[in-house]
């Protein structure tokens, strides 16, 4: 259970995740936000509206999916570092996964990484596509990480091997 | 002797927007700090805040205090004294103060008191070992002075301190084994706890610490499992090797200075401890000295802010100065404050401070 | 112990220096806590209790715990969390409560 272990349950997870049929449209933010807390930048980095305003503070974000296009905004700006993008039409085989990443070293563009879910263990392998750092993300690069749809609503996070430490 | 209207105590969170409230509506301030910098523990906060862009949420707190001490430094009715501890506040309202191993004499018409607060310790044996250290304390050593307070950690409590903290330590190249919470439960925000989960690292609630071993230092601890009355369960023993013990389990207001004046004092658990009677505008029982922050009642750095512009505010209105527009500010100022309460996560402040009024009433 | 590469921070260190600790040579930057060069030069045990000599450490960082008091340029008590670095610095175990003088 999620206030006991950290980890969003299958249930939890359904009550934010958008529709099959909006995932099968394109990149699509998701938002794993599942308590009340007093906390709305996601709301105010968005600029088109998806994330609708917050009448209270307390309240969680909603997702008007329509509107979302995946720029992934929210992603970097999250104090919680809880929004992932998801693009399910990447390609045949691959789906696409925006996540933010806070660590050093950040992962090179075309190399293989592995690819853990929310409890940190590895269900695979991802090639990281783009490392977003701009400025205006204040240091919460946003990675671009393809990996196999079948895993594309679990991967949450990445293990870079640090070649310095290798060494 | 130093002359001003408005003293204010500690120049974190609470005291830099106290003073820029206080600084706002002219009147000549003087900001104290016992450390060299202004910004108090924001300067080793490496997180993105949360509340509203009101309280800059989505700004890192090293962000924040740099913009706080900049903005109030504009101000010409605003001194700043650093690296001066103030050492008791007199009845004729005069502070003593050190600074440079002297004693200076500081006459203020209203003193705002923002010291925060400091962190608790947990009983266990071996818990003086070198090795075990304070979460804050060895935050500030890895965000403030660089230094890894060791190579692997194990962080005691699953609030917002243990597990923000936690995180901090991965980002800085530190291995965390896990984290103990004697609650059934995950006291901080569920973020927090998903950030350093699919990191890998465990959150054991209904455990704690039973012991810490080492020859010198720590070199491990045995953490067990708590059953439903919160009494260890022999025999879930597990031995973690470990050079670091963080403490993590919560803070109690530094309420010593505010004892020493005379201020009517209450105990309130849910607040973390001793805090001062005050009114709705952090005004104490001794009509001259204020309250803002921490020290007021443990709570977010985003409310310690927002309390601070309350009594900076509060305390520049008794000395008739800030007019319509204090007035207005202090409203906007209220309004925040009982947003940011609002929620279930403000329950528990909430109940600690219907308590202080409770004092108030039965007092009166 | 030093971090040298930090995702979210720059630090910015004085000059390097040495100092004594206990008549060894230390190597820390000028301006920062002596703590935090003893530290990072893996020295652990700043102190001790008065009656059990048991070993005590760095703690709570803001000068408020009394577990680092150190010895410091024959100044007993000094709080060597918050003390900061000079190069050539005598800083040593305190034997006892320390004395005035």
């Amino acid at each position: 259970m999620l206030k006991s272990t950290g980890i969003p349950t299958k249930e939890d997870l359904q009550k934010i995740y958008p529709s099959a049929e909006r995932l099968a449209k394109g990149p699509v933010a998701i938002i794993e936000c599942f308590q009340r807390i007093p906390c709305n930048p996601c709301a105010t980095a968005c600029t088109r509206g998806a994330i609708l305003p917050f009448q209270d503070i307390n309240n969680q974000p909603q997702l008007d999916a329509e509107q979302c296009t995946g720029c992934a905004l929210c992603v970097a700006s999250c104090p919680g570092l809880a929004v992932f993008v998801v693009d399910m039409t990447y390609s045949e085989q691959e789906a696409l996964i925006k996540l933010p990443y806070e660590y050093l070293p950040l992962p090179r563009v075309n190399t293989t990484v592995k690819a853990l879910n929310r409890a940190g263990e590895v269900v695979g392998q991802g090639t990281v596509i783009r490392v977003q750092t701009p400025p205006a993300f204040d240091r919460t690069a946003v990675i671009h990480l393809a990996v196999a749809k079948t895993v594309a609503h679990e991967v949450r996070n990445i293990v870079v091997e640090d070649e310095a430490n290798d060494a | 002797m130093i002359n001003t209207q408005i003293a204010i105590i500690g120049g974190g969170p609470a005291g830099l927007r106290a003073a820029l409230a206080a600084a706002q509506t002219g009147a000549k301030v003087l900001l104290l700090d016992n450390s060299d910098h202004l910004g108090g523990q924001l300067i080793k906060q490496t997180h993105m805040f949360f509340g509203s862009q009101q309280q800059f949420a989505g700004s890192r707190g090293i962000d924040i205090a740099t913009r706080l001490a900049t903005e109030l430094r504009q101000f010409e009715n605003v001194q700043i004294m650093l690296e001066t501890t103030v050492l008791g506040i007199y009845e004729d309202g005069v502070l003593l103060a050190e600074q440079d191993d002297k004693v200076r004499k500081i006459k203020a018409e209203r003193i705002i008191v923002a010291i925060g607060a400091s962190e608790r310790m947990l009983a266990f044996p071996n818990n003086d070992l070198p090795g075990v250290y304070g979460a804050g304390a060895a935050q500030t050593l890895m965000n403030v002075h660089g230094v890894r307070p060791g190579h692997r950690v194990l962080m005691v409590g699953a609030g917002n301190i243990g597990l923000i903290v936690t995180y901090q330590m991965l980002q800085a190249g530190v291995q965390v084994v896990g984290i103990v919470e004697a609650a059934p439960t995950i006291g901080g925000y569920l973020v927090h706890a998903a950030k350093v989960r699919r990191a890998g690292v465990p959150i054991y609630t209904s455990h704690t610490v039973k012991e810490a071993y080492g020859d010198g230092a720590v070199e491990g601890a045995i953490i067990w499992q708590l059953d439903e009355k919160w009494a260890p369960i022999p025999g879930t023993e597990q031995d973690l090797a470990i050079d670091v013990i963080c403490l993590a389990v919560g803070l109690s207001p530094l309420s010593d200075l505010l004892w020493q004046a005379g201020c009517q004092m209450t105990y309130v658990p849910q607040l973390g401890g001793s805090v001062a009677v005050r009114n709705s505008l952090l005004c104490t029982t001794n009509q001259q000295i204020y309250i803002a922050g921490d020290v007021a009642g443990v709570e977010e750095a985003s409310s310690a802010m927002v309390e601070g512009q309350v009594a900076g505010l509060g305390a520049a209105l008794s000395l008739g100065l800030g007019g319509e527009q204090a007035h207005a500010m202090l409203a906007d100022a209220r309004g925040q404050l009982a947003a940011l309460r609002s929620g279930p996560v403000g329950e528990k402040i909430r109940a600690g401070l219907s308590l202080v009024e409770k004092g108030v009433t039965a007092d009166a | 112990m030093r971090i040298t590469e930090h995702p979210i921070l720059r630090y910015q260190k004085g000059p390097k220096v040495k100092f004594i600790y206990d008549g060894q040579e230390v190597e820390g930057y000028e301006g920062e806590p002596i703590a935090a060069a003893l530290h990072a030069a893996g020295i652990k045990t700043l102190s001790h209790s008065h009656i059990e000599n048991r070993p005590r450490g760095f703690f709570c960082a803001i000068g408020t715990c009394s577990s680092c008091l150190m010895t410091v340029d024959g100044v007993p008590n000094v709080r060597i969390c918050v003390e900061k670095l000079k190069a050539g610095m005598c800083v040593e175990t305190q034997q006892g409560k320390g004395v005035l003088r």
